[in-house]
């Protein structure tokens, strides 16, 4: 037995998968600029394409989150959402912003800021819509029957993510005090709270999924996002070795964000040791391969390839190189794309009634995508270390180094288009569970379906 | 074993701890080292106009600065040095598309006083004691 108002959180889905598909037609005009076909560059150049693709990419992710987080915490809270009508008003509001804040990049209104490109009185509407969120998932909490670890850890999260927000709206004059700040939004939130959505969202596909206890199960969450403030609140120092502030960050950063990869190598281990532990009885296959494909794929993704140019020594010829840009790809898609994909699988069944997660396309969606998004990362791979190496080493100029490197971006756009096939199967499924209904969630049970 | 509740206070005293020496050293780097590495004292409103432009063209978009920013241009922080101020503003000032080796930047057109407070910007910029980023290309003969 479900809630049904859970229902919400299949619009939310609806919403990030739409801006999934944007988010990658934007991936495309990049790449094709990078190839050399920057034909665009009059209508859409390419800090817009960039920009949209950027903040696209947040915008489905956090669209995904705060579904998950409506599907969840009634469930948890054992109690209905306290206002479902106030839950469609924010998704409508969120649209809005979002939309407001893409085409306004198209003419140049925007705030030249890295991921931060929304201007200020965009931020203000953002800030609204997420106080209103957040007031939704508090109350229902607060008059819930029950505060559980899990629900608890993914409100914790949301709620520092919102705080987080602010210090990225402050006007600094000087350069250096920008950077510093603009890291305390996207370092902490990417290393710091959104591990803690994930970590609460990934507790409870494991509780559901593998049937193993609660209480196991949410100990080990405890150690995890323990590891994850731990080694990643003072691993905000390894975006401050060049920025223009002292020594001690490149021996605080080096050492505390070499340790950030532990936090993730204990959610691989603790999904993988759970799968074991339990019954494995659970129909839902598909769910269960995204569930355990995010720990290990965010592992290798945020783990492995961030502490690959995370010591100050490889930072310095690195930096702000396409080596950043492989990183960013697979850790996002491991930690956060893969969660976002793992929850609809998981809760689509119970939400429209229908059981397709038997089907082959859904199998094949996992795999292209994973492995089209593991041949993006060589692509860009290959092309960072041959520019750092050309560039920061032997001197080339930028240009001529680009051209040097053009040709992974023929292989970059081989495999963004597997990876879009298999986004698009996924979508296709999406589109073929239709809408939820309340019969369904009634009817919905997690163990002998 | 460690029990639930261990491990809530290893999640929570643990934060707690980094969480302060983390403010300790942002205070320490804000206060004292900031002023004296950027060279606060050339931080003048022709440098603050010039970043407010660098920020409302989001050139961000394209290049790096600081090493932060995108894979398209080239990495300005060192700019200054390399080009000159004349081969900047030449850049910013004109109208006709301008496609360096096939990357395409925006022809902004800008009035002489913006090139010039940008130019002044990227002046500023190149001053930063950045710890010796970027790196000199060592194998460069
Ligand atoms: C899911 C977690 C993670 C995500 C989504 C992520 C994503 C990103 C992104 C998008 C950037 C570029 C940011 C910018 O330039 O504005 C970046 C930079 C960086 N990340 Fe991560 N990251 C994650 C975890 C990690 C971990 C665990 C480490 C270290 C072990 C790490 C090390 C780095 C480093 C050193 C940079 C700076 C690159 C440079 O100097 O240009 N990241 N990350
Ligand atoms: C068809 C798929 C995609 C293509 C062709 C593509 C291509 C690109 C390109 C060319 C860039 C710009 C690099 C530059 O500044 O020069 C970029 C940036 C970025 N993309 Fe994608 N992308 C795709 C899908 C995705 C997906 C699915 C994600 C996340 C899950 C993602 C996350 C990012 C991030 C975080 C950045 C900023 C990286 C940084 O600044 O270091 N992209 N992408
Ligand atoms: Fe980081």
């Amino acid at each position: 037995m479900k809630y049904k108002s859970q229902k919400v959180a299949y619009w939310f889905f609806a919403f990030s998968m739409l801006l999934l598909i944007l988010q990658i037609i934007y991936g495309f005009i990049m790449a094709f600029a990078h190839l050399g076909y920057d034909n665009l560059h009059p209508v859409i150049a390419f800090n817009t394409a960039r920009a949209v693709h950027t903040n696209l990419l947040v915008v489905w992710l956090l669209s995904g989150f705060m579904g998950a987080a409506y599907y969840i915490i009634p469930e948890e809270a054992e109690y209905e959402l306290v206002n479902v009508k106030l839950a469609y008003i924010q998704l409508i509001t969120l649209a809005l912003v979002g939309v407001t804040a893409v085409i306004g990049y198209h003419f140049n209104y925007w705030e030249g800021r890295k991921f931060l490109e929304i201007p200020r009185p965009l931020d203000w509407l953002v800030v609204a819509n997420v106080l209103t969120f957040l007031g939704i998932i508090l109350t229902t909490l607060f008059k819930g029957k029950k505060r559980t670890t899990t629900s608890l850890v993914l409100t914790m999260g949301l709620v520092f993510a919102a705080l987080l927000y602010l210090p990225g709206m402050i006007w600094f004059d000087n350069q250096t005090m920008d950077s510093f700040f603009r890291w305390w939004v996207v370092h902490l939130w990417v290393e710091g709270v959104w591990e803690l959505i994930m970590g609460g969202i990934l507790a409870f596909l494991l509780i559901k999924i593998t049937g193993v206890d609660r209480e196991v199960i949410e100990k080990w969450l405890y150690v995890i996002v323990g590891l994850t403030f731990i080694s990643g609140i003072l691993g905000t120092g390894h975006h401050y070795y060049y920025i223009g502030v002292g020594k001690v960050w490149l021996i605080v950063g080096g050492i505390f964000s070499a340790l950030e990869p532990l936090a993730f190598l204990a959610m691989a281990l603790f999904a993988i040791a759970m799968y074991r532990k339990g019954e494995k009885k659970h129909p839902n296959k598909i769910a269960l391969s995204w569930t355990l494909g995010t720990a290990i794929v965010s592992f290798v993704g945020a783990g492995l390839l961030g502490l690959a140019h995370t010591l100050p020594q490889v930072n310095m010829y690195t930096h702000g190189t396409l080596v950043t840009a492989m990183h960013g790809h697979l850790a996002f898609w491991g930690a956060y794309g893969m969660i976002v994909l793992a929850f609809i699988s998981y809760s689509l069944p119970n939400l429209t009634g229908r059981k397709l997660y038997d089907s082959n396309r859904g199998v094949l969606a996992f795999w292209l995508s994973n492995i089209g998004m593991l041949g993006m990362t060589v692509a860009f791979g290959v092309a960072g270390v041959a520019q750092v190496y050309l560039e920061r080493r032997v001197g080339l100029e930028f240009g001529d180094v680009q051209k040097e490197i053009q040709v992974h971006f023929l292989i970059l756009i081989i495999c963004a288009t597997m990876f879009t096939t298999g986004i698009g199967l996924f979508i296709a499924e999406f589109i073929r569970y239709g809408q939820p209904t309340d019969e369904a969630l009634i009817a919905a049970t997690d163990h002998d379906a | 074993m460690l029990s639930k509740s261990q491990a809530k206070v290893f999640f929570l005293g643990g934060t707690m701890v980094t969480f302060v020496i983390f403010l300790g050293l942002s205070w320490n780097s804000l206060s004292k080292e900031v002023p004296k590495r950027t060279h606060e004292e050339n931080l003048t409103a022709q440098v603050v106009a010039g970043k407010h432009i660098w920020e409302k063209n989001n050139c961000m978009g394209c290049h790096t600065i600081l090493g932060e920013g995108a894979y398209y241009a080239p990495e300005l922080t060192k700019v200054y040095e390399r080009r000159g101020e004349a081969y900047i503003k030449v850049a910013l000032m004109t109208k006709t598309p301008w496609q360096p080796r096939g990357r395409q930047m925006v022809a902004y057109g800008m009035s002489d006083k913006d090139a010039s407070d940008v130019v002044a910007f990227l002046k500023w910029i190149g001053e930063i004691d950045l710890n010796g980023f970027p790196p000199k290309p060592d194998l460069k003969k």
